[in-house]
């Protein structure tokens, strides 16, 4: 491999070492993206506990039906990313585009449905400070209280926020690789780019399903909340 | 100087005459662009240079201010919005564009691949990223902070920066968060290096001491930083909405800020000093000629001091209405994080017994940093001592303790780091006298401006008081001329180090005689360092002469 | 040179208990410290001195370590280290916990003033006054931001965080005028949200609190809010009352809806008027409206000196039946409202007419 001169970066020894060194740093990133993520779950956590009927009741509001179809799509774009990975080492272009774009393609899937959660969210009044009616928790049975409500709620916009700000760097990077793998720079000497934003991709999911339970799963559903 | 011995190590052919090569890394491309798009760790290492000491020079300036305001108790110079808005600007600039990133931008940047005995850092375009990525987060900062500023100190602390201050704190906090991740960028890139690029035979303990306190702060910055720009993303959120995290309104609570912030700020203090450390460790040895005291104990002292620093945020907390035992648990943990740090001031005495000191000025500035952090860290002790903090939290006393840690100890270490490696940075050597002159005036200045400081904490002065009893006057007007005195010898470098540039005597490779891999190569090194990879046989501080040792 | 000096304090006064502890405490640490701060600096300036190059050719031995040496200054601090945890410990958990027979003044900070309620229902902003030797104990609360609370003679400081009650004690032992401070940032005129204490023997103190001419105790003005707010419309006497009488409610312990058991402190009355739906007694249904917005932190403190000093069969019955609050005569709880007369109940102003 280490013939490969023209691959090698200036300062690295060999291929092996400039590969190992990319996937290390990529490893060294996702643990800095666990304490932005921890710090967040962190906060949502020490308020869970401390008003968990409230958290539970407006838990119960949030679309669990979209939530789970949205875990779904984002599984399978995980499947399709290794494919990618997959295709690039084999040498097999067609397979590795074709994989590209359909994690591209599940990757807007995923932000269909949250637009729509979102929009169906405002219609229901659960967006503190734009459109939300304290009256009706109060009057709910049991009552909750608005301003906990509240809480919860912006902690589900800032979680799935900053989840969906990570899903938009990662349909950048992927139309990032689609680039290169028209030009056809990505072969199987150099399979490290899709490697590595496969790994961020995976990491990315794997918040999705922390999310998933802490978020729409905390509360009680009945089967005719599960509708779009 | 120029007939010096390169002793141990890598054995070398006696050093030529002292004479600047031909090409170097500076010389080797012309025009703004060859700097701008440079991935050359050398060259953005003098990018940040040239970036941290603009903004050393605005947050000094803010400083300066605020020790003419405080020289009349009625605080005359300045109304009470601008001296709020001032030390608000003093604090965001120190902390996180000149302290947090200056050792490791700089210094780390431009010597950490060479001791490693690397062509560069791991990530090159990573780097220059960072650097950019710091400049926007600065300009961002700067602009907020000169069009109206923001009065809420640089601690943020709810529910007066998201209800009550009228000023641009939601800029300011973009602009920090921004150059946060340069922070992450520069702690990944040096971890990687540091596992990955070290050259053959340069295992973990033939590790320079400084390498090893600056794994520790990667560590620091790579784990800490995310939570402070979570932090701050939450109160962004709760200030622009009206609906957040903290408010009591809703049941939030105002402390979990607190909680978050001091996640990150109390470890970021050890951003500050562990390279700070590194430095001192390398100049001790090189100018005693003698190996480091107890490397081992030394090095595991970066990791613990990196590994307990994460568990004491709270001791910020002692009167914001904590349970006594939880309050128990972090004072006791504050004594242990202590230790380390111990640990080294003893060593780095140790390592001068029976050594050949010459007082050069890296060596000037250093022994004035273990003199002055020793104090820092000493009323760190009284500070954790939860009887004593309940007195003199949020007094002077505390603005006297950190200054003598940051300025005493992170500056000092940078002067003397600064100095030390100048000379392989820019090929030329610096007017001795002059800067021998600098290192006194800023130990004297120093002394006078923060010792006052600890007897006004004591008695009672708060700090961010813009107006003071009238009795607190005298020990102001000390300070106050302290600082002055301080601001001189912090001027006079930046003269005589730009004119070295111009008239400075070429240097040579190996000015002090020293061991590190960085020596190794011609100052200015070439654009790829070594022309070689240097192959280590030995541990990093091979100075001794004699075989012989008497203790051990 | 020494005239100058002659009025600079280097040190602070001492006027409580507290002063004196926490002194020894610091004392001790300067001197351990200090004498720690000594020994770097002379070994620094000694070997700097005895062992300062003389010639190029010097030569040095190869030393290492030692680890026994190493060993003992990693662990020989650990032991001094424990006499200054457990001494600041034992001072910082004696200042948390008031003796029973202490004096409760209730402060409360606001941009940029501090104001004080006495037991007797007198108010005061800036100064307060204490008696000479007679344990105080603060309960602060803020209206806005986080202040804090600081008085250098008696060296205790205690954060007032918004949205809860904060308590703090000291014994004066020194008549005199000392200084208090907001010691934690709280904008603009921060520096300027300063005060005096006043410590007076005992009977200057009196005649202080007769001079301040306070209109009822606290807890009479306290009952006048309850009538006011109408809280007797629900918390009543009455068979057909919807909320829990409040009788000997005070620091017992009650069972929630939940079932979990609460000590009815300062702090879970004060929630139970701001957020009431939070933590509803067993048995009770959550109908009562919050009162955020109506009752500030003083009109708090009223109620709550009210609800502590209730006694059984001082509750007023509901209060269709009671004369307007507004116009009642001052007088203690203990007199039962007579049915009088049927105005309508009073509406107090700003209010959409819903209590
Ligand atoms: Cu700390
Ligand atoms: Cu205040």
């Amino acid at each position: 491999m280490s013939t490969n001169r023209g691959l090698v970066a200036h300062h690295f020894e060999d291929i092996e070492q400039q590969r190992d060194v990319e996937a290390f740093g990529m490893w060294m990133f996702l643990a800095t993206e666990i304490l932005i993520f921890g710090a967040v779950f962190t906060a949502y956590t020490v308020y869970r506990l401390r008003y968990a009927a409230d958290f539970e009741a407006a838990s119960s509001k949030l679309n669990v039906l979209i939530g789970s179809i949205n875990t779904i799509v984002l599984l399978t774009s995980s499947l399709t990313m290794v494919l990618a990975v997959h295709a690039t080492r084999a040498g097999r272009p067609k397979m590795l585009m074709i994989c590209l774009l359909l994690t591209i393609f599940f990757g807007l899937t995923f932000f269909g449905f949250k637009a729509v959660e979102y929009y169906e969210d405002y219609e229901e009044a659960l967006v503190p400070g734009l459109r939300f009616d304290p009256g009706e928790w109060a009057e709910r049975s049991p009552p909750a209280n608005a301003g906990h409500v509240q809480l919860m709620l912006v902690f589900y916009y800032i979680m799935t926020g900053l989840h969906a700000v990570h899903m938009i760097v990662g349909i950048g990077l992927l139309t990032w690789l689609v680039y290169r793998a028209r030009r056809g720079t990505l072969t199987p000497a150099r399979y490290m780019a899709v490697e590595v934003v496969g790994l961020y991709w995976h990491f990315v999911d794997i918040v999705w399903i922390f999310l998933l339970p802490l978020l729409y799963l905390a509360g009680t559903h009945r089967a005719s909340d599960l509708h779009f | 100087m120029s007939d010096a011995i390169v002793r141990g190590f890598v054995p070398q052919a006696k050093a030529r005459p002292p004479r600047t090569p031909e090409t170097h890394y500076l010389n080797v491309e012309y025009g703004v662009k060859s700097w701008l798009l440079t991935t050359d760790h050398k060259r953005i290492a003098i990018l940040y240079l040239i970036a941290v000491t603009a903004l050393f020079l605005l947050g000094g300036a803010a400083a300066t201010m605020i020790r003419l305001n405080l020289m009349t108790p009625r605080g005359e110079l300045l109304p009470a919005d601008t001296y709020n808005k001032l030390f608000s600007a003093h604090g965001i600039i120190m902390v996180w564009f000149f302290l947090v990133p200056v050792v490791p931008t700089v210094l780390g940047n431009f010597i950490l691949p060479m001791m490693v005995g690397a062509r560069d850092l791991a990530f090159p375009k990573l780097n220059l990223i960072s650097w950019y990525i710091f400049t926007i987060g600065g300009i961002i900062t700067l602009w907020a902070i000169l069009a109206g500023g923001v009065d809420t100190g640089w601690t943020f602390y709810t529910p007066f920066s998201t209800k009550a201050a009228r000023t641009n704190v939601i800029p300011t906090i973009i602009g920090i968060f921004i150059s946060g991740f340069s922070s992450i960028l520069t702690g990944l890139n040096f971890i990687a290096t540091l596992h990955r690029m070290r050259a053959p035979g340069m295992t973990w303990t033939r590790m320079p001491l400084f390498l090893w306190s600056s794994y520790a702060t990667s560590v620091i910055l790579l784990l800490a930083t995310p939570v402070l720009a979570m932090a701050l993303i939450l109160v962004g959120v709760e200030r622009a909405w009206g609906i957040g995290i903290f408010d009591p309104d809703l049941g939030g609570d105002p402390i979990l800020f607190q909680h978050l912030f001091w996640f990150y700020s109390h470890p970021v203090v050890y951003v500050m000093v562990l390279p700070a450390m590194g430095i001192v460790s390398e100049i001790i040895t090189c100018f005693s000629r003698k190996p480091i005291f107890g490397y081992i104990f030394v090095a595991w002292a970066s990791v613990g001091i990196a590994v307990l620093g994460f568990l004491v945020w709270a001791h910020h907390m002692f009167v914001a209405g904590q349970s006594v035992y939880s309050a128990q648990v972090f004072s006791a943990l504050s004594y242990l994080v202590a230790v380390p740090s111990a640990i080294k001031v003893f060593n780095w005495t140790a390592t001068l017994y029976k050594g050949s000191i010459s007082f050069e000025t890296p060596m000037l500035f250093a022994l004035g940093f273990i003199a002055l952090f020793t104090m820092g860290g000493l009323t760190g002790l009284m500070l954790a001592a939860l009887g004593v903090d309940m007195h003199v939290h949020d007094t002077y006393f505390i603005i006297a303790h950190f200054h003598f840690i940051m300025v005493g100890g992170t500056v000092m270490a940078y002067m003397a780091g600064l100095h030390y490696w100048w000379p392989k940075m820019t090929g030329r050597m610096y007017s001795d006298f002059l800067s021998k002159l600098s290192a006194l005036i800023i130990f004297v200045g120093f002394i006078l401006t923060f010792l006052p400081q600890f007897v006004l904490g004591y008695l009672g002065m708060p700090r961010r008081y813009h107006v003071y009893p009238p009795e607190f006057q005298i020990l102001n007007v000390m300070s106050s001329a302290g600082a002055s005195i301080l601001a001189v010898g912090y001027l006079l470098p930046l003269i005589y180090l730009i004119w070295s540039l111009f008239a400075g005597k070429a240097a040579g490779p190996n000015p002090w005689g020293a061991t590190g891999l960085e020596w190794q190569t011609p100052s200015p090194p070439p654009p790829h360092n070594f022309d070689e990879t240097p192959v280590v046989t030995s541990g990093p501080y091979e100075y001794a002469t004699e075989e012989i040792t008497d203790v051990h | 040179m020494n005239a100058i000096f002659a009025d600079v304090p280097l040190f602070p006064e001492r006027a409580s208990t507290t002063a004196y502890q926490v002194d020894a405490l610091f004392f001790f640490l300067c001197a351990v410290c200090g004498g720690m701060a000594v020994l770097v600096a002379a070994l620094l300036l000694y070997f700097s001195f005895k062992y300062r190059r003389r010639g190029e050719d010097d030569r040095t031995p190869r030393i290492t370590g030692n680890h026994r040496l190493e060993w003992f200054w990693t662990i020989a601090p650990l032991f001094v280290f424990v006499v200054m945890f457990v001494w600041g410990a034992k001072i910082y958990t004696s200042v948390s916990e008031p003796p029973p027979d202490a004096m409760e003044i209730f402060v409360i900070g606001k941009q940029w003033m501090w104001k004080f309620q006495y037991p007797g229902g007198e108010r005061a902003i800036e100064n307060l006054y204490v008696p000479v030797d007679q344990p105080i104990k603060l309960t602060l609360a803020s209206e806005d931001v986080i202040h804090d609370f600081f008085v250098p003679a008696f060296r205790t400081k205690i954060d007032v965080i918004p949205g809860r009650y904060v308590q703090i004690w000291f014994r004066p032992t020194k008549v005199g005028e000392y200084h208090l401070f907001c010691s934690q940032y709280c904008g603009t005129n921060h520096s300027q949200m300063i005060g005096k204490v006043f410590v007076v023997e005992r009977d200057d103190f009196r005649k202080y609190l007769d001079g301040r001419k306070a209109t009822g105790s606290l807890a009479d003005q306290g009952w006048q809010l309850f009538l006011k707010f109408q809280c007797n419309t629900c918390h009543s006497s009455n068979a057909e009352a919807r909320a829990p009488v409040l009788e000997g409610l005070a620091n017992n312990m009650v069972t929630l809806n939940n079932g979990k058991k609460v000590r009815a402190d300062d702090g879970y009355l004060r929630e139970s008027i701001l957020n009431p739906e939070e933590k509803v007694v067993q048995g009770w249904q959550p109908i009562m409206p919050t009162y955020k917005g109506q009752a500030n932190e003083e009109d708090i403190i009223k109620l709550l000196a009210y609800i502590k000093s209730l006694k059984p069969g001082q509750t007023p019955s509901r209060n269709e039946n009671s004369s307007p609050p507004l116009d009642a005569p001052r007088v203690p709880p203990k007199e039962k409202i007579e049915p009088g007369d049927r105005k309508p109940p009073y509406q107090p102003e700003g209010q959409n007419g819903k209590p």
